[in-house]
């Protein structure tokens, strides 16, 4: 057949379709409801694990992050430790800190941070943040950018200065309409100078969306440096709340030991296991590797994109065999005209393409509507809800290629029919 | 008068197997020969054999025995493909029940032949336009069958029958359907198409549409039971 002829072909395929509208257009029901079904399926499966991941990467996949946790009641009972004096004594210390650096193997970084809630304050402005204490590579480690200024430096360090880098949600809670740099704040008792002011990452631009009134947005962040924290704070943390009065005695809050690539993760994490289970007889801490976590999140991606994409793909199952079922009706129905274009000089492949072409027209049609519709609903469902979808191209096409693959495979056996029958039979048919 | 024979029949036999022992001959060796620009009737009794004879010079059915030479091929060994094509090109049928398909018009029907033989229908087109003037349809060509009276739907099939150029026209009851006065006219057509010198072969079993023919083959129990040359083509 030259090309013309296919066109021709393709052409009848159609009028024969627009004869039986109502017909042909609830046989492409099926395949619409199918391609759409992937689609959209696929579109919400792949936003729900892209925010997952997010979150994920937003830990650092290098990082192996370790965090003091204080151990349930009756473990404390129990150990008896430090329940005498001044409060309870739990969590990673500086020893800590400087094991992981010098015993495991790859380690980049060792970054330390003490985190405090405190009160910052600036003239009237009053907003409750985390106060971290911390080192001058924490950009280099956690990824934060640095916006204005400059982050804390190795003399703010050594001298205990007081000064404190802030993040740009603060900067725009605390100082509505002054440029924060060279302001004093107050934390607790003292002031400290605002020398910089950063951005974490994944904080881009954090616009307070609708349904999102979360207590307390994430980045009301102050840092300052470790050794201002220890001095001005103190190792034991006191906490009144309603007449009574906690005190406990935390040195680290938390640790992110960064890597020098993925690879090191993966010996390190069990060495970082064995290191800090030998100095802590209570289980006051807990390891978080944020590339096992990707990776378990990947898994999961698989497996829910596997159930999801076999429940659509048994729509567009259910939509073949409603296409065949029709297509061998219309064979039957038109077994007269096959008898003529047989008389007529048609081979029997004629007759197989000239019923092929009209199932994949067919089932075509319906994918081309089902695209546009399975990249519609996943856009209303985010408008209606607060999930996120992202449509993927692989899934357009993925979808687009079953729906052709189904009027292929589900019209070939009608259009095989139609030629192989007998055309003196089929011109006796009334 | 020595013509090229365009269809030789050579002991030709055709077996039904029903049952087991219950095998029809339908066609029990048969001889014929017919030449070109020649105005053939077949007519018999039903179950004479009159249809598997037609099937048969029509390439819709391969005989058991015997060979059949259609031009300077011979078509009873052909492949399905081959005969397909064959019957295409050399054969033009029109048929009792005029038999156009439905969702077509009248040009698009005229055309179908042409498309199984992989021609170009625009260069073609014209030509289709004239064969639909000649059988006095040139201001229906966008009609649709159901539009048409049958003897219009006769024309039209008579128009395709002809795109092909084909050897030879095989009408089957060609006026069956139709009142005496419309038949007559659908004849004069035929005929006139053999006057300009293209082979007819008609299959009827009425008298006065015979009587057009030059030559009546009659057929009995799977033979042929006479042969007659009315006048000399």
């Amino acid at each position: 057949m030259i090309p013309s002829q296919f066109i021709i072909t393709v052409r009848l395929g159609i009028k024969s379709l627009a004869l039986h509208k109502l017909r042909s257009s609830l046989t492409m029901l099926g395949i619409i409801f199918g391609v759409c079904s992937v689609i959209a399926m696929l579109a919400i499966g792949e936003g729900a694990s892209y925010e997952a991941q997010e979150a994920i990467k937003k830990l650092g996949s290098n990082n192996i992050i370790i965090r003091s946790l204080k151990p349930p009641e009756q473990a404390r009972q129990s150990a008896g430790g430090g329940r005498g004096g001044m409060g309870l004594k739990y969590g990673l210390t500086y020893e800590d800190g400087a094991r992981l650096q010098t015993t495991i193997p790859g380690v980049l970084r060792v970054l330390p941070m003490r985190i405090i809630r405190e009160n910052v304050r600036f003239q009237r402005n009053e907003v409750p943040c985390q106060v971290i204490g911390t080192l001058p590579f924490y950009p280099q480690v956690t990824g934060a950018t640095q916006i204005r200024g400059r982050f804390l430096a190795l003399l703010d360090q050594e001298h205990a200065e007081n000064v404190c880098v802030i993040t740009t949600g603060l900067a725009r809670r605390l100082f509505p309409y002054q440029d924060p740099l060279d302001h004093a704040v107050r934390i607790d008792a003292f002031y400290y100078r605002v020398i910089g002011i950063i951005q974490e990452r994944g904080q881009v631009e954090q616009r307070s969306q609708a349904g999102k009134m979360e207590g307390q947005p994430l980045d009301n962040n102050v840092y300052i440096p470790l050794a201002a924290s220890r001095t001005r704070f103190g190792e034991i943390l006191m906490r009144r709340s309603a007449g009574s009065f906690e005190a406990e005695e935390v040195q680290l809050h938390q640790v992110t030991v960064q890597m020098r690539d993925v690879a090191a993760v993966e010996t390190a994490d069990p060495q970082v296991k064995t290191l800090l289970s030998r100095f802590h007889d209570q289980n006051d801490y807990e390891i978080i590797v944020p590339l096992q976590l990707l990776r378990q999140a990947e898994q999961t991606k698989r497996i829910f994109n596997i159930v999801l994409g076999s429940i659509a793909a048994i729509s567009l199952l259910v939509g073949g065999i409603g296409i065949m079922n029709i297509m061998l009706a219309t064979v039957t129905e038109r077994t007269r005209e096959i008898g003529i274009r047989r008389a007529l000089g048609a081979k029997r492949r004629d007759i197989t393409l000239q019923f092929l072409v009209e199932t994949v027209v067919l089932s075509i049609g319906g994918g081309l509507v089902g695209v546009a519709v399975g990249v519609v609903i996943p856009i209303a469902v985010s408008q209606l809800t607060t999930m996120k979808t992202i449509v993927t191209p692989w899934s357009i096409l993925l979808a687009f290629g079953i729906s052709g693959a189904v009027g292929i495979v589900f019209g070939l056996y009608p259009a095989k029919a139609a030629a192989r029958l007998d055309p003196i039979e089929a011109l006796r048919h009334e | 008068m020595s013509s090229r024979a365009i269809i030789r029949l050579e002991g030709i036999e055709k077996t039904y197997v029903l049952g087991e022992e219950n095998i029809v001959h339908a066609l029990a060796g048969v001889d014929l020969r017919v030449d070109e620009g020649s105005f053939v009737a077949i007519m018999g009794p039903s179950g004479s054999g009159k249809s598997t004879m037609l099937n048969l010079l029509g390439c819709l059915d391969r005989p058991s025995a015997g060979r059949y030479l259609l031009g300077d091929e011979d078509v009873s060994q052909m492949t399905d493909d081959a005969i397909s094509e064959a019957r295409g090109r050399r054969i033009g049928f029109i048929f009792q029940s005029y038999n156009l398909i439905a969702q077509l018009t009248v040009i698009e029907n005229i055309q179908v032949p042409l498309l199984y033989q992989g021609k170009d229908l625009k260069a073609s087109y014209d030509r289709c336009v004239e064969l639909a003037r000649m059988v006095g349809l040139g201001e229906r060509l966008d009609h649709r069958p159901t539009q048409l009276s049958g003897g219009q739907q006769q024309r039209v099939a008579i128009a395709r029958s002809l795109v092909n150029d084909p050897l030879m026209i095989l009408a089957d009851e060609p006026t069956g359907n139709l009142d005496s006065k419309t038949g007559a006219e659908v004849l004069d057509l035929i005929t006139g198409l053999n006057d300009r010198g293209k082979t007819i072969i008609l299959v009827t079993h009425d008298d006065k549409v015979a009587a057009r023919a030059h030559r009546i083959v009659r057929m009995k129990d799977g033979r042929v039971d006479q042969d007659v040359i009315q006048r000399p083509s």
